[in-house]
């Protein structure tokens, strides 16, 4: 056996170091960052600072306006900025010990004082100049309160929300993926199954509610079966266009090694139409957060759309405030978890498209 | 005899093959990238094919894997005529075409994975990783490759599968002098080893008189087989022997004249 170089040994044995270049692209962001200009070392006062001199502000102001107001109402909000003064206290003092906590402050702060003080301009339109009609548009103490009073009955809204979504999501994305991976991949299938899915297809999934709602027993199933339907069309289509856009250079080079058909769809096709499928996912996942929610807001009676046509009934805008946090929350949560496992998936892609 | 007969299958033999393909000016009429082609690779033999760009070299390859269809004209393995792809006949591809999805180590043993054979061969993983001086690659992914390193994956992958008939389109042709002539050693040595039936194109005169027994020598438009020479030289062969100098200035010689003759038919 030749020798070359670059011989290592087995690298069953010993597993060799990753690539240079491998283990220095982790660490250019970094480098390379908007705040290169600063010591890698130090935090400047100015990031340090922003946090707590912004909730002083709209501290200030929130103490300034709420004088009308019994103190009951404003209280926990008050708390909450006392203790992000506290925690960001806490944090600078800790942070010159600590790597990644000032490299995560850095990241963080700037986006953390201007959340601050957008609670700091939303509590002087509303609470201060009441530019905006009440009851319809409660400041954030209010919102606040009303989050911690309905707290029991937030949580168990957003646990059956996310009972119904993930189960419609899941139903819609299996559904999706073997649907698009057989148009795709055969052209009879194709040619049958494409006006299908042209014409049904791009048919908001909320249309079909009214026909849901006379054929499911359950207002919860037909949610369900909606929520899958809505996934189903774009998963489906960006499946299929990624199936049949798979490099014939990489059929050919299979079929010369020898594979299958099981190996040409399971390991070539599909690994080259996973970016698609995951483009198909998230617009997925978008479409099936509007569909939750019509669908829980007209037939369902539990759940977060539920929770804000309920709260709205009674007038209680605080509730439906709440309520709209806890589900940009809910669903950008979702959405980050799906990036997440996009770019575990997806790991082979960095370096060859912009990441 | 048994043995003999063996090797006698991977024998390839081309009779007036013709393939056309439609133009790109006018898709309703067709033009002839390779016409009437016939010759025959014994068992075991070497032999290179060269030409220049656009003669129809990577066509050729192409019909003789099973990837295309011939318009006219027999291909056959042994007897068999060749219909479909197998993993019998490799086939290293002008581009690397590395799975961007797999680490190099999976590359490597896609042949293995896609038989169904990978668990009785795994230790050959190591070893063509090896052959090729990509070890410390085994984790990364094609695109931190080079071009060379690249191509040198392809060719493991190609010869993981053992094939009886290997067919190479310019396989060394992104690689820096050094790691050539040793790979051309390597392939040479894995040829005398297994007596597998190879063929050969590349742009290099010295590559095809350094490796080949026969260089058939093509030209363009349509793909004929102008030539074939037969190199009678004793191995391992030396680079800058007389005989090989004098083989070369034949070839340069006889390819200069073949582009001015075709030129010429131009105008
Ligand atoms: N799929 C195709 N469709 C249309 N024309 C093609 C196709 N493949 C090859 N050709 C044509 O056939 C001719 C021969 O192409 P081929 O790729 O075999 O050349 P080659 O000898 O391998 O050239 P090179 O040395 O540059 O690789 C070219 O004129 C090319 O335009
Ligand atoms: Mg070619």
């Amino acid at each position: 056996m030749l020798q070359g170089e670059e011989v290592t040994g087995c690298p069953e044995v010993s597993r060799p170091a990753p690539p240079s270049h491998l283990t220095s692209g982790q660490t250019q962001p970094e480098s390379d960052a908007i705040h290169a200009v600063a010591p890698a070392s130090k935090l400047r006062w100015r990031t340090q600072l922003a946090v707590p001199i912004a909730a002083l502000l709209a501290l200030g102001v929130h103490l300034l306006f709420s004088k009308r107001v019994p103190p009951v109402e404003t209280h926990s909000y008050t708390l909450l900025f006392w203790e992000i003064l506290g925690v960001s206290i806490v944090l600078a003092i800790a942070q010159p010990f600590w790597t990644s906590l000032r490299r995560w402050m850095r990241h963080m702060c700037p986006i953390f004082t201007a959340a601050i003080l957008l609670l700091g301009v939303w509590d002087v339109i509303t609470l201060g100049f009441q530019l905006l009609p009440l009851p319809y548009f409660p400041g954030p103490a209010a919102v606040l309160r009303s989050l911690i009073n309905d707290r029991a009955l937030l949580l168990d809204s957003t646990w059956h929300s996310l009972v119904l979504l993930l189960s419609g999501y899941t139903l819609g994305v299996i559904a999706g993926l073997i649907s698009g991976i057989c148009i795709g991949w055969s052209t009879p299938v194709r040619y049958w199954g494409m006006p299908v899915l042209k014409v049904v297809g791009p048919i908001p999934a909320t249309a079909w509610i009214p026909l849901a709602m006379v054929v499911s027993p359950s207002a919860i199933v037909s949610a369900a079966g909606l929520i899958a339907l809505a996934v189903w069309f774009p998963v489906t289509m960006l499946t299929a266009s990624g199936i049949s856009n798979t490099r014939a250079s990489y059929l050919d080079v299979a079929r010369t090694l020898g594979a299958g058909r099981g190996y040409l769809i399971f390991r070539v096709a599909i690994p080259a139409a996973i970016p698609n499928i995951f483009i198909g996912l998230f617009m997925g996942l978008g479409a099936s957060f509007l569909t939750l929610v019509v669908a829980e807001s007209i037939g369902v009676k539990s759940g977060l759309g539920w929770y804000v046509s309920w709260a709205q009934g009674w007038a209680e805008y605080g509730k439906v405030f709440a309520a709209l946090v806890i589900m940009a929350a809910f669903f950008s949560t979702l959405m980050t978890l799906l990036f997440k496992v996009r770019d575990r998936v997806l790991v082979w892609q960095k370096g060859v498209i912009k990441w | 005899m048994v043995a003999l007969a063996e090797t006698e299958a991977s024998s390839l033999r081309i009779q007036q093959v013709s393939k056309s393909f439609p133009a790109p000016e006018d898709p309703l009429t067709r033009r002839p990238a390779l016409s009437n082609i016939s010759f025959s690779v014994a068992a075991g033999e070497l032999v290179s094919l060269i030409g220049p760009s656009g003669c129809g070299k990577s066509t050729l390859l192409r019909l003789l894997a099973g990837l295309d269809f011939a318009d006219a004209g027999e291909l056959l393995i042994g007897s068999e005529p060749i219909s479909d792809p197998s993993a019998e006949r490799g086939l290293v591809f002008q581009d690397p075409n590395l799975f961007p999805w797999l680490t190099v180590r999976r590359n490597i043993q896609a042949g293995l994975v896609a038989r169904g054979v990978l668990r009785e061969k795994r230790e050959e993983v190591n070893e063509f990783m090896r052959l090729v001086g990509l070890g410390s690659f085994a984790n990364a992914y094609p695109h931190h490759l080079s071009g060379g390193m690249a191509q040198r994956v392809a060719l493991a992958r190609a010869l993981i599968n053992h094939p009886k008939v290997l067919l190479l389109d310019e396989p060394l042709g992104a690689l820096d002098a050094f790691t050539r002539m040793r790979m051309q050693d390597e392939v040479l040595r894995l040829w005398q080893a297994r007596r597998t039936t190879m063929l050969l194109v590349t742009h290099d005169i010295d590559e095809a008189i350094y490796m080949s027994d026969h260089i058939m020598i093509m030209t363009p438009r349509p793909g004929r087989i102008d030539r074939t020479i037969s190199v009678a030289l004793d191995r391992p062969r030396q680079r800058s022997s007389p005989d090989f100098l004098r083989l070369r200035g034949d070839i340069l010689e006889f390819i200069h004249f073949a582009g001015n003759a075709s030129t010429e038919n131009k105008s």
